[in-house]
């Protein structure tokens, strides 16, 4: 199906690439860590390094959480899109094929948020 | 000599002749050509004049009842205003509900204002033309006694002297913006269906009964009255809703499943809207009137069932989305109370964690969802603030690409789950909170693509105040999206508890009660 108009209807997205300065859009939501409320989105160049987007950028925006300190980044498990996922930490956001918009979710095995409410 | 005088004419004469008879039909250009925007959606309309009209009222008439009814608000809203009535409010915290609506409720019946008077050209038939006149003017009526009535609180308190302005920038009243914007974008039939059935007939007393009561029970008679004399006004659109509904319905069978389709579509947007409007009553209301559950069960599942039940004769099925609004019944309010909580250095109205007692008052209306899901957070936060550590979040949030709101909604299987579901159009990603906001996407990506996302936007770098430079090295993306907004910042925004209209309040009150 596509939409139904009185004329000839199109028209560019909104959030192409193109329109990002050179960064692409990443969205990261943390497993049972409901304390912030949605998953936080990134606008940031493709040749970040995966270790620093988790050491850096990640810790800076989930900070609040007292489960944030004990992250054992090497035990995190990833999904894209919902789906397991295993990049590589010592490489870029582009080399581990993260294209723009793409959504991250984390596991941090063992920590279930406070009082283990997944919060 | 005897005078011959005319009988009088009959009501029934007079609105033939006084609505109808207005009408006529075009000869130097056909009407299709005077008429072009009712036939693209696919509606067939055979004979306009089967048009049952709801209400059989003149303009004559209608301006004398909406004049009364304007002579007693205008001697309510005076008489609150000189006696200062705000201070008679229930707490300062009431305050924040009225903010709300006025930044995000007040501009939609402007633009249900514009909707009406746009689809009252693009109809053919004359009916239907006098009915959207009317609910166009009754519109703009409303939007004018909001101002007019809530108007006394930007005297005094933060947060409303720009709400235009900010309705269409901000980040959570791009939910409500685009709702609108949405409706309004699509053609004459679809609009109608949208806000005269979906918004006006399903789900209005959800939006106003809560809202108006809450008001009452609060103190505020400024805003219980505005809602008092737009609910006349709202009977009628429920009916030309209603009417218009079952005029394409037994037109034609092929207008069915079009019918069918946009009903699902409108019933979902219209309940992510209102979901600002139950978490008004769970936790904004100091004196609360029932909780959103109650409300959503009463008006939804009885009153909405009952709707349902009288069209299934032409076919019309409950929308699909109605199960998983029942189950998240219990969960939306609490999810977006912690968005706009933890958001709360970006609101224009104030934020605060429920007192203990109003706590309780939650677990006993959410048995099966508050202490095990939402308690918790909430009292590590009241913790926290105690400790001078107050949650603000400054990385933004993942939105959904359609209702626009973030991406906070669980599954509905999962509630310790966020629900996320996408789709890929021309080699891009597309974010839902829902199954029924990507239904939506997948049917008309063309439209959705072009969605205006707060979040996005800001990385684009559309949101700041001209003459900001975001490659300054000292450049300050939250300050200058706050200018951007036209934020009192310190004074629109952040916590209740120390906030200035905490301490007006509470010193004014003190003067009108001592000596």
């Amino acid at each position: 199906m596509g939409v139904i108009a009185a004329t000839t209807y199109d028209f560019p997205s909104a959030d192409s690439l193109d329109k990002f300065h050179g960064n692409l859009v990443a969205y990261v939501g943390w497993e049972d860590h409901l304390l912030f409320c949605a998953p936080f989105a990134f606008a940031l160049p493709p040749n970040t390094s995966f270790k620093s987007f988790c050491e850096d950028m990640l810790i800076k925006a989930f900070k609040y959480h007292p489960d944030t300190q004990k992250i054992d980044w090497k035990s995190v498990e990833w999904f894209k899109s919902g789906k397991p996922w295993s990049p590589d930490v010592n490489k870029t956001l582009a080399e581990n094929g993260l294209k723009h918009k793409d959504a991250l979710r984390f596991r941090t095995p063992g920590l279930k948020g406070i009082k283990e409410s997944c919060n | 000599m005897d005078m011959k005088v005319k009988k009088k004419l009959g009501l029934k004469e007079r609105y033939s002749i006084m609505t109808r008879d207005l009408g006529w039909d075009t000869t130097f250009q056909p009407m299709d050509k005077v008429f072009p925007y009712d036939k693209f959606e696919g509606i067939k309309i055979h004979d306009w004049d089967k048009w049952e009209d709801p209400f059989r009222l003149t303009m004559e008439s209608y301006w004398k009842y909406q004049a009364e009814k304007e002579r007693k608000l205008y001697a309510i809203i005076d008489a609150f205003n000189q006696n200062n009535g705000h201070l008679n409010v229930t707490d300062a915290r009431y305050i924040n509900t009225i903010k709300l609506f006025l930044n995000g409720v007040s501009p939609l019946e402007y633009m249900a204002h514009r909707g009406f008077a746009h689809v009252g050209r693009q109809l053919t038939g004359v009916g239907a033309r006098v009915a959207c006149q009317m609910q166009s003017i009754d519109e703009i009526r409303h939007i004018q006694t909001q101002i007019h009535s809530m108007s006394n609180y930007n005297k005094f308190y933060n947060g409303f002297h720009d709400f235009t302005h900010m309705h269409s920038r901000l980040w959570y009243l791009s939910v409500p913006r685009s709702f609108f914007d949405d409706a309004i974008t699509a053609g004459p039939f679809e609009y109608m269906v949208a806000i005269g059935f979906a918004f006006e007939y399903v789900l209005t007393n959800l939006l106003f009964v809560p809202f108006i009561s809450g008001a009452a029970y609060n103190g505020d008679m400024g805003a219980a009255t505005f809602g008092f004399s737009a609910q006349s006004d709202e009977a009628r659109h429920m009916t030309l809703g209603l009417e218009c509904i079952k005029f394409m319905l037994e037109q034609d069978p092929d207008n069915l499943p079009i019918v069918q389709g946009w009903i699902d579509k409108w019933t979902w947007r219209g309940t992510r809207v209102l979901m600002l409007v139950g978490t008004m009553m769970d936790y904004m209301l100091p004196k609360r009137v029932m909780s959103w559950k109650e409300a959503w069960e009463i008006y939804f599942e009885e009153n909405g069932g009952a709707l349902f039940k009288d069209l299934a004769r032409y076919g019309i099925k409950v929308p699909k989305c109605a199960e998983t609004a029942t189950i998240e019944k219990e969960h939306i309010t609490h999810q977006t109370w912690a968005a706009l909580y933890q958001y709360g250095a970006a609101t224009n109205f104030h934020t605060w964690i429920p007192s203990p007692e109003e706590m309780d008052w939650l677990s006993e209306k959410y048995p099966n969802t508050f202490d095990k899901y939402y308690r918790p957070r909430l009292e590590y936060w009241a913790e926290e603030t105690k400790k001078g550590n107050r949650f603000y979040t400054e990385t933004l949030p993942q939105l959904c690409q359609v209702c626009q709101v973030p991406m906070f909604f669980t599954e509905p299987s999962d509630p310790t789950k966020i629900c996320c579901r996408e789709s890929d159009y021309k080699e891009e990603k597309f974010h839902f909170c829902s199954d029924h906001c990507k239904e939506i996407f997948d049917n008309e990506p063309e439209k959705y693509i072009q969605a205006w996302l707060p979040t996005h936007q800001v990385f684009q770098g559309n949101c700041f105040p001209e003459g900001a430079d975001p490659s300054a090295p000292d450049f300050d993306p939250l300050a200058e999206l706050l200018k951007y907004y036209h934020f009192n910042v310190g004074r629109d925004n952040m916590d209740f508890e120390g906030s200035e209209d905490q301490k007006n309040f509470a010193a004014w009150r003190d003067i009108s009660v001592k000596n």
